[in-house]
């Protein structure tokens, strides 16, 4: 009751709606009137118009009207709003009344069922006295009516109807009951809502009319009254612009009251809510901002106005239920479609409602407290006899009075003192965390995490004080990490205290023990004496004692607390507790690495532990051990107290442990990590408790201090080497090592010529000697390829053992495994390893030696495999070019070959190998194409060709007339052996290198020319030159021949003939030359033209025909003569 | 004159809070907390419109019933904030400008001085000198 005390009335939050009665419907028995209800109030949607509906019986008594007052002279009123008023006209006082009734045009008693309507109608109105509540009659009918005007019957009874009921042809309506029911129905339902409004329109020119009556001194209080009563008839009429407009105005008027100590509860209460009104309207209308300014203009007006300081808890209890019913407003606004942002949203206003709740709490503490001894007053102040109050916000005691002294003083003391017993008992911790978590609800929403979680942590505040503390813990353990990471240690530390307390009061054993070691950390912002208190209590804790109590905690809870933990120390049993430290930040820290990131085999494995104490007192542990990997590591890094020499940590002191142990060889190539540190607090005689760090230990803020370190460092570095003790944050955790092989002791040296030659046996020589001091065993080479080099690669190299002869592709390019046997100490070992690579380019070959061998670590034999790999990258070359081309007889470039016509293939070599290279030998394989020369031989052997070097050859040939003309062949191959000229030992494999001739265009020549002439001449000595002209065609051909006439030659012979050759014969013709001028000349152009094949050119032949000649000079005799003088 | 003065670093945690001795400490310690809210929400709005050179002040953050809350952003992200009663309504907005200029005045000379370390707590005399003249003055 005294909760609610505080709510807001219903039917002030409700929308008010249009209220219309229906009398006259069976809705139990008549199934038609049921379903006629049914199509008013089942499935009203939005649309619909907005009434209220309700079926009463036909001789209802409606609230009586009382006499109207007509003067206000001698009139007090005696409160603003009777608490009645808002029911009466949404429930009790209809706008309307409808009347149905069953009746038919054609009825056959019409007349008495006539009078029997008129008779329902006047108890109706009789009823209604003096109110303006309108009448309508709806006549239920079983047909359907015709159109208005066809039925003249119908129009006239339904004029009697009217008349003898007295009533407006607007206010009878017919409801036929056929199939569109609904349709009728909400047709109907418009019409009643426009008598609806006529009837609210009047109720507001009503009681604005009495306005004139009221004088400010006496009616101060009706002025609001009215305004309100309007603005209420302005919303149930849905006008609510000016009931906004209304509500505004009684607001200010409210506020213009004379306020005393006696009345101010009952302002606030209509302030309040003529407040939620404009609010809600202001909301509705879309205009939040308007309604954030009202509230903010109410709370300002109504914060100060704190009334009877005996009852101050009222006024924040009242203070809190305005900002929660706004926030609450606020929140129903973004449902329907508002948008809130960060900074302006519900959130805020149950945060404040929350924070007046905690007012009225703390103010209900201080004001009831003095009451404790008092009894409940007899007769109870606050009864009304079952009534309720007559006016909102008024005294029980002293009802209707609006005097400013309270007439009864003694009455005033007992209701407040009532007053103040029942506040004792509301559960304020409840609405508080009530009005919390409405709040974290929304802060959730709009992105502010640390304000939830400063919520969050003032809720569970106020689960410790409702003494709920498992949800307290829960609730402050939640938010704990936020602040521990966003590294605030105040508030950390006030939340850590807070729990203790919890965990403390509940006897929770491992919760206490964490809060206490976090407490006493270096997080903690606490006071060296409380954390001298806190430690001493956890070493009672650990030593099976019980805590002392932790300070301002109810004295009553304490005592239950104590109970709960003798029971929990008597209980045996579950003595071992392990607490994961890591996302805390406990009194004892912890750091491990191991001393290197990796470890030969053959050398210890060694691994530090440093634990560092924060606490005030030197703290005692029983055992030290680390977690690694491979657990059978385990047994070699625990240190236990051994019984003489404790263990134990000073304040502020780093203590490190050092452990070492041997590795196993399985283990090599694999990390070995820390995978835990475990600490043993307490001991056998008590409690265990193990704090255990995972990995390489650390905690919630260590990589903070040790970056911070590190930025100190780095300026500092100097001073750190300097420093002589050990940097606690710039210790460095190393939770991982690799177990790596031993080191090799055998030097592998590699001994070859690059860079290597396309396709040719690249020799690469292995040396591979001992250095060990004991039988390296089972030495295996690996040779080749390095892996994951492009994939090409694989495929263009070969690798093999044998260089006797060239390898084919099927050589692998890694040799894996390649047994070498054992080495003594010293021994040396010699290998060769051939490679044969197909394309250019760089490659990079692997040689990987592994062998075994025994040693000895720390007085343990073990077996260690060791490998030592060498890689080199070699480059690939072409050793040579070749070049081809076919050239005609007189060393002209040819684009086509004639058909059985000599000409030159020429090749040449150009080395481009850095080391002289031996071409063996070379030869042609001939297609289509014949060599001219019966004997071919080539003109290659044993040639060594120096870099940028050039061998050249040249061969005749000739294409058999057979031939079949395509436009190209194919002419063979050209075949080069070849090797590396080495002086030494140049056993080496030949290599035969391929070269494909390019392919030739043919031609056929219908006429074949060729000249036989010396090979030079000399002056004024004649030169015979004789032509042959071959008809290579089976036709006669006729051909017409002429000397052109030249200046260094003169000639005999037939300057210009015509002659006929037979088909597949030859012609010869002679002519004598007689040079005139030495030198190269120009011989006599000799002209042919086939008369008979114009297309036939001469330019054609005289590719075939000579066109100069070197003439030597006259020879003197006399020379002899003078060379003999000479 | 502010009743609480707060240095936040780049990573959210305190570097610097004060406040006036004669209220709840631990109070000044949420606000100020609960404000950086609203603070990483505008540094977050503004890091959207690319561009424009920020400016540090970012006016009120929240008001709540009894306090005013302020803030500040350097660009090293480096927050302050400033909380004012709410009741002293004497304070303008450009008088809460030139408080937090002298602040972060006072700030740059911290971090020039060679011996502090950037990411520790800020204890320099100076720093409090100037604090304590912003600060409301406790008799």
């Amino acid at each position: 009751m005294a909760g609610s005390q505080w709510e807001l009335p219903p039917e002030l939050c409700c929308r008010p709606m249009a209220f219309v009665a229906l009398t006259g419907l069976d809705v139990v028995y008549n199934a038609v009137h049921r379903a006629i209800w049914d199509a008013f109030c089942a499935n009203r949607r939005a649309d619909r118009v907005p009434i209220s509906f309700k079926v009463l019986p036909g001789d209802h008594e409606y609230p009586k009207c009382r006499t109207k007052r007509t003067s206000y002279e001698w009139y007090i009123p005696k409160g603003i709003l009777k608490t009645g008023w808002m029911n009466k006209h949404l429930n009790l006082v209809p706008a309307l009344v409808v009347l149905f009734y069953e009746l038919d045009w054609d009825d056959p008693q019409w007349k008495e069922k006539q009078s029997e309507c008129a008779t329902k109608v006047e108890i109706v109105r009789t009823s209604l006295q003096g109110r303006n509540t309108k009448v309508a009659v709806v006549l239920i009918q079983k047909k359907t009516p015709l159109p208005p005007g066809e039925d003249l019957v119908a129009s006239e009874r339904a004029q009697a109807l009217c008349h003898s009921c007295d009533l407006s042809g607007k206010s009878l309506f017919v409801l036929p009951h056929t199939d569109h029911l609904v349709g009728y129905i909400i047709r109907l339902e418009n019409a009643f809502y426009e008598h609806a409004q006529t009837y609210y329109y009047t109720e507001i020119r009503r009681v604005k009319s009495h306005k004139e009556f009221l004088n400010k001194t006496t009616h101060q209080l009706l002025f609001v009254r009215h305004q309100f009563k309007i603005a209420f008839f302005s919303e149930l009429k849905q006008d609510t612009q000016n009931a906004l407009k209304y509500y505004r105005t009684a607001y200010s008027l409210v506020h213009e009251l004379r306020a005393h100590e006696t009345n101010m509860l009952e302002i606030k209460t209509m302030a309040g809510f003529i407040n939620y009104k404009i609010c809600r309207l202001c909301f509705q209308h879309n205009t939040p901002l308007d309604a954030i300014a009202q509230f903010r203009k109410h709370i300002d007006l109504c914060k100060k106005k704190i009334g009877s300081a005996e009852l101050a808890f009222e006024h924040s209890a009242w203070m809190s239920k305005q900002f929660q019913s706004f926030g609450e407003l606020f929140d129903e606004a973004i449902k329907l479609g508002l948008t809130a942002i960060q900074t302006q949203n519900p959130g805020f206003y149950y945060q404040q409602a929350a924070c007046y709740s905690q007012d009225r709490k703390q103010l209900a503490l201080q004001l009831c407290q003095v009451m404790a001894g008092a009894s409940y007053p007899s007769p109870d102040p606050l009864d009304t006899q079952g009534a309720g109050l007559d006016f909102y916000g008024q005294r029980p005691w002293r009802q209707g009075q609006q005097s400013i002294d309270p007439p009864d003083a003694e009455k005033e003391k007992t209701g407040i003192l009532a007053l103040q017993i029942k506040e004792r008992d509301v559960p304020h911790s409840e609405l508080i965390i009530a009005l919390l978590s409405n709040a974290v609800a929304q802060f959730k929403k709009y992105k502010c995490p640390r304000m939830k979680s400063h919520l969050m942590v003032q809720m569970g505040e106020e689960y410790y004080h409702a003494k709920d503390y498992t949800k307290a813990l829960k609730l402050l353990d939640y938010v704990m990490c936020d602040y521990r990471t966003e590294r605030w240690w105040g508030l950390l530390t006030a939340i850590l205290t807070t729990a203790l307390r919890c965990a403390y009061l509940m006897a929770s054993i491992k919760d206490y023990v964490i809060y206490c070691m976090e407490l006493l950390g270096r997080a903690s912002t606490l006071k060296e004496e409380q954390k001298s208190r806190i430690e001493k209590n956890l070493i009672k804790v650990l030593t099976n004692e019980v805590p002392d109590a932790e300070p301002e905690c109810d004295p009553s809870s304490v005592s239950a607390a104590r109970s709960l933990w003798n029971d929990r120390m008597a209980l045996a049993g579950s003595n071992e507790l392990t607490i994961e430290v890591q996302d805390y930040i406990p009194f004892i820290q912890c750091k491990a690495k191991f001393q290197s990131p990796s470890f030969h085999v053959d050398q210890p494995v060694q691994l530090q532990v440093f634990l560092r104490a924060d606490c005030p007192h030197p703290v005692s542990f029983g055992k030290l051990a680390v977690s690694l990997s491979n657990q059978e590591y385990n047994q070699w890094c625990v240190a236990e107290w051994s019984g003489q020499e404790a263990m134990s940590l000073l304040p502020g002191k780093t203590t490190c442990y050092n452990f070492s142990f041997v590795a196993k060889t399985e283990d090599v190539g694999k990390k070995i990590e820390m995978t835990g540190i475990e600490v043993m607090l307490g001991g056998d005689s008590g409690r265990c408790v193990f704090v255990s760090w995972r990995g390489a230990g650390g905690d919630a803020a260590s990589a903070h201090e040790a970056l911070q370190a590190s930025r100190c460092s780095r300026r500092w570095g100097r001073n750190i080497e300097a420093r002589q003790e050990l940097d606690w944050d710039s210790l460095t955790m190393q939770h991982s090592t690799m177990i790596i092989s031993r080191v090799p002791k055998i030097s592998v040296q590699l001994s070859h010529q690059p860079p290597a030659l396309t396709n040719e046996m690249y020799c690469i020589k292995l040396t591979v000697q001992s250095q060990e001091e004991a039988m390296a065993k089972d030495v295996k080479l690996t040779a080749g390829l390095k892996p994951g080099q492009d994939a090409n690669l694989g495929q263009t190299t070969h690798v093999t053992l044998d260089g006797s002869k060239v390898c084919d592709d099927s050589a692998p390019s890694l040799l894996p495994d390649v047994p070498l046997g054992e080495l003594k100490p010293g021994e040396k070992l010699e290998k060769c390893v051939y490679v044969k690579c197909v394309s250019t380019g760089p490659r990079v070959f692997l040689f990987h030696v592994a062998y075994s061998i025994d040693t000895t670590v720390e007085g343990r034999q073990i077996m260690c495999k060791c490998h030592k790999d060498e890689t080199v990258t070699i480059e690939t070359l072409v050793p040579f070019e070749v070049s081809v081309k076919f050239v005609s007889t007189k060393f002209e470039p040819l684009d086509r070959v004639s058909v059985d016509i000599p000409f030159l293939l020429m090749t040449d070599i150009l080395s481009s190998s850095p080391w002289p290279l031996l071409l063996t030998s070379s030869s042609l394989q001939l297609l289509t194409v014949t060599s001219n020369t019966p004997q071919l031989q080539s003109q290659l052997q044993e040639v060594v060709l120096q870099t940028g070097e050039c061998a050249s050859e040249c061969f005749c040939l000739r294409c058999p007339p057979q031939t079949n003309i395509n436009n190209t062949v194919a002419t063979g191959q050209y075949l080069l052996s070849w090797r590396r000229y080495v002086h030494v030992n140049g056993d080496s494999p030949l290599i035969q290198t391929i070269v494909s001739l390019p392919h030739v265009v043919l031609e056929m020549v219908p006429l074949y020319i060729h000249a036989d002439l010396p090979s030079f001449g000399r002056v004024r000595e004649s030169l015979p030159v004789r032509y042959h002209i071959e008809n290579r065609t089976a036709l006669v051909q006729e051909v017409e021949m002429a000397v052109e006439p030249s200046d260094a030659f003169m000639f005999s012979g037939l300057k210009q003939v015509r002659l006929r050759i037979l088909p597949s014969s030859e012609q010869e013709m002679l002519y004598n030359y007689y040079p005139l001028m030495a030198g190269y000349q120009t011989l006599p152009q000799l002209n042919i033209s086939l008369p008979r094949c114009p297309t036939f050119s001469t330019q054609a032949l005289k590719r075939f025909l000579p066109q100069r000649i070197f003439v030597k000079p006259q020879g003197r005799q006399l020379d002899d003569a003078s060379i003999a003088a000479a | 004159m502010a009743v609480c003065i707060a240095v936040i670093a780049k990573e959210n945690y305190p570097l610097y809070i004060r406040s006036v001795p004669t209220q709840n400490e631990l109070k000044f310690h949420y606000t100020v907390h609960t404000s950086l809210d609203v603070v990483e929400e505008k540094i977050s709005a503004v890091g959207k419109a690319l561009g424009d050179q920020r400016e540090l002040y970012l006016g009120l953050l929240y008001p709540t019933e009894d306090y005013k809350v302020y803030g500040y952003v350097t660009n090293s992200k480096v927050k302050f904030v400033i909380v004012v009663d709410s009741s002293n309504t004497s304070l303008r907005d450009n008088e809460i400008r030139s408080m937090f200029r002298k602040l972060h005045n006072s700030f740059t000379d911290v971090m020039c001085n060679p011996f502090h370390n950037p990411g520790d707590t800020i204890q320099s005399k100076a720093f409090d000198g100037i604090v304590s003249g912003m600060m409301v003055q406790t008799a």
